[in-house]
């Protein structure tokens, strides 16, 4: 069957299951645009590049299948390297693909050339210059592949147009020939003997949980563990959700915001059992003074993270879930044989101990005094239909999300981690919902993310995605002022954004959205209600707080975890 | 130029576009310094092998490794320790060579045992295949009657075989 290069493209993407696709056509990526209309898939039209590759990162958050997004060369490549590199450091599988000018024109400054596969060679996991329509759809399949198994990432197929429009001998490749890409899923047998030694040995141990356990859909695996052996656990900002809030072993976030007993029990612990988790610096603190009694045990898939930051005690290089379930058979084998266990029953009350004294906290307003940001997050947590799914931007806005929602399910939290990618929410909220249409999507904003993609607004109206946007508006870049009031002296400088310009109501109703402003406490709940009933379009809630609110508790930047900043009403005494 | 802590990693790689770029922009963005490289295909037309002389502790150099790995196209990274290896690179040299020098210098090429490749006037080139400290030594002493011109390759290297892997590899796919 003779094909075109396009036409083979978009089979290609429906052979590997393909639903939906974000993009924005263009000169060079013309010819793929056409086969397109015959296709099955969802074809979503964004209004900016960047927010195509969000999109992508949301649907393949809470769907954990690869996001795809499509754009043409030159500009919408580059504005394409955001959100790779979001999706790299996040580890979030994802397919990018974009138009290139025809072969016999690479290399002359054409009109929307560049060198896409060379700029974004350091921010996918692996990418290709197509060069023959012969070729795509094992470029394709190949990229699917390596996008979704072992440690996830975005892949970037580039395609000359006279590539799309040449013709070709369609095929479909059976197998995968990638001699020098063979993830070990399997953990080594005599380190998880060791793993479960030292667990049983442990006095102290904790979880130390990160995103990879999503990736590895290990939720359910790691509940069992975690019961099994009575162990607590920490839930890092790629990994909320991952453990219910609600469970009584849950200690949730640790790092720079994390709440003072997770910072704690990461610090004190005598064995860490670091599942899915990079050491990542918003964690450690300074790492020479992290969790310095502590023995580790690390499991990744990705043997470049063994040893990157903190040398462990005993590495595991496999999946997450099949080593936590080799792990489970070992620690009962070895209880079975009569292997002691350390007693950890002081430690769980020291814990406990923390819980009680440490919660996240905040000084509730005045009558007639600015509304508080945490106000607002207590109010939508408490009125959220069950399985919401909370995505959130970067900054002030994100840390809190993250303290005062209750994460009871995995994949109903999406942000951006590693990358801290603002105006990272409006279109990874448009993506989450086309993957989950049945549930409700929250996305919490700051007034600066906002500003920066909101137009995607525009296209979440006419697609009919009915996401819900709740600003956070403070009037400032809140985090940077918040680290200009603690470390600059209150010398506030570039950092005053507006309150009331824009005028949020006005240019959500401009997109098409229901517009709400609240200002006062009274009126958080009325709103809420309110955007909470509209499921025919997107609403848009304004809530004006107050700017002074900062994030607590807070470990500043190079510091040791010990240094931990408590809320004023917290005595840091009672943390030994 | 003698490196006495320096790490040798021989990388095998699909021979495809791009990979060499790859492995190099590897190196900036990790930040990790390139002291040698030299590329060429191998005896199978799917592989290029990339020797690497890196100049580094220990500790990164595993990080160097298993980034390095984590390119999809590199297939195999050996660490060839310099005791247990073969080492070899070429040097070429046009060295200001008079009528009353030429002599000097043409015995200097023989006690090597290197090549005159060209001659001219007042110049010579002069090839030399070895050891890089060999060739670090030549080169010292050439300098004496003046280089207009020097190139060297970046040195290659193999590990060195004991007489059981010889037959193993004699068999077997060389990868």
């Amino acid at each position: 069957m003779r094909l075109t290069g396009a036409q083979a493209l978009i089979k290609s993407l429906e052979m590997e299951g393909v639903e939906v696709m974000f993009g924005l056509p263009g000169g060079c990526i013309l010819p793929a645009y056409d086969p397109l209309l015959d296709s099955s898939i969802r074809h979503i039209l964004v209004r900016h590049e960047q927010g195509a590759g969000h999109m992508a990162e949301g649907y393949a958050h809470v769907t954990g299948r690869p996001g795809v997004a499509m754009v043409t060369s030159g500009p919408a490549a580059t504005n394409m390297v955001t959100p790779l590199c979001d999706a790299y450091m996040d580890s979030i599988p994802m397919v990018c693909l974009t138009g290139q000018v025809p072969t016999s024109a690479i290399g002359t400054d054409a009109f929307q050339e560049c060198d896409t596969v060379g700029i974004t060679r350091s921010v996918t996991k692996h990418n290709e210059l197509v060069m023959t329509a012969q070729d795509i759809p094992r470029a394709i399949r190949e990229a699917f592949h390596i996008a979704t198994t072992g440690r996830p990432g975005p892949v970037l197929v580039d395609l000359p147009k006279d590539v799309l429009q040449n013709t070709m001998e369609w095929y479909w490749p059976e197998a995968i020939d990638l001699p020098g890409y063979k993830p070990t899923l399997k953990g080594h047998p005599r380190m998880i003997r060791e793993a479960a030694r030292l667990i049983l040995a442990s006095e102290r141990p904790v979880l130390y949980i990160g995103g990879g356990i999503l990736k590895a859909r290990a939720a359910a695996a790691l509940r069992e563990l975690a019961e099994l052996l009575d162990i607590h656990v920490v839930t890092t900002l790629m990994a909320r959700g991952a453990f219910p809030d609600s469970h009584p072993l849950c200690l949730g976030m640790p790092g720079m915001h994390g709440n003072a007993t997770a910072v704690t029990a990461l610090q004190r612990a005598d064995l860490l059992i670091a599942l899915g988790a990079r050491f990542d610096d918003r964690v450690t603190g300074k790492v020479a003074a992290f969790a310095p009694e502590a023995k580790i045990i690390h499991v990744d898939i990705d043997p470049a993270e063994q040893g990157k930051v903190r040398r462990p005690d005993v590495p595991i290089v496999g999946d997450c879930r099949l080593v936590i379930e080799e792990l489970i058979r070992e620690v009962r084998n070895l209880l079975s044989a009569g292997e002691a266990r350390a007693d950890t029953s002081a430690w769980k009350q020291r814990v406990s101990g923390w819980k009680e004294n440490f919660p996240y906290t905040y000084e509730p307003s005045e009558p007639g005094d600015a509304l508080k940001p945490q106000y607002c997050l207590e109010s939508l947590r408490d009125s959220a239909p069950e399985g919401t799914i909370l995505v959130s931007g970067v900054g002030q806005h994100q840390m809190w999300s993250s303290q005062y929602w209750r994460f009871e399910q995995p994949y109903t939290w999406v942000n951006s981690g590693g990358l801290g990618t603002m105006g990272f929410s409006v279109p990874a909220a448009i993506g989450a919902k086309v993957g989950r249409p049945d549930a409700t999507v929250w996305a919490i904003d700051g007034d600066g993310c906002f500003q920066m993609t909101a137009q995607e607004l525009v296209t979440a109206s006419t697609e009919r995605i009915p996401i819900k946007v709740g600003i956070l508006n403070n009037s400032y870049l809140g985090m940077v002022r918040q680290w200009q009031e603690m470390f600059y002296e209150e010398r506030y400088s570039e950092v005053y954004l507006s309150t009331d310009l824009p005028d949020y109501v006005k240019w959500a109703e401009a997109m098409g959205c229901i517009g709400i402003r609240v200002e006062s406490p009274e009126e958080v709940q009325p709103a809420i209600d309110k955007a909470n009933e509209i499921d025919d379009r997107p609403v848009v809630v304004e809530f004006r707080v107050d700017a002074r609110e900062k994030v607590f508790p807070m470990v500043p930047a190079g510091m040791a975890n010990d240094d931990i900043l408590l809320p004023s009403s917290q005595n840091k005494d009672l943390l030994r | 130029m003698s490196l006495p802590d320096h790490h040798i990693l021989s990388a095998l790689v699909e021979n495809r576009a791009g990979v060499l770029a790859r492995v190099a922009s590897l190196f900036a963005r990790r930040g990790f310094n390139i002291f040698s490289l030299a590329v060429a295909p191998t005896e199978d037309p799917r592989f290029s092998r990339i020797t690497i002389v890196v100049d580094v502790e220990s500790a990164p150099l595993e990080q160097i490794v298993k980034q390095l790995f984590k390119l999809i196209d590199v297939v195999k990274i050996t660490e060839l320790d310099p005791r247990t290896s073969v080492e070899r690179e070429l040097l070429l040299a046009t060295v200001s060579a008079d009528p009353a020098h030429r002599g000097q210098v043409v015995e200097l090429v023989q006690i090597f045992e290197g090549k005159i490749l060209s001659v001219g006037v007042d110049l010579i080139t002069v090839s030399l295949e070895g050891h890089p400290d060999k060739l670090d030594d030549f080169e010292e002493l050439l300098r004496g009657y003046g280089i207009v011109e020097l190139q060297r390759t970046g040195r290659v290297a193999l590990p060195k075989l004991d007489r059981e892997a010889r037959v193993r590899a004699l068999k077997g796919k060389a990868s």
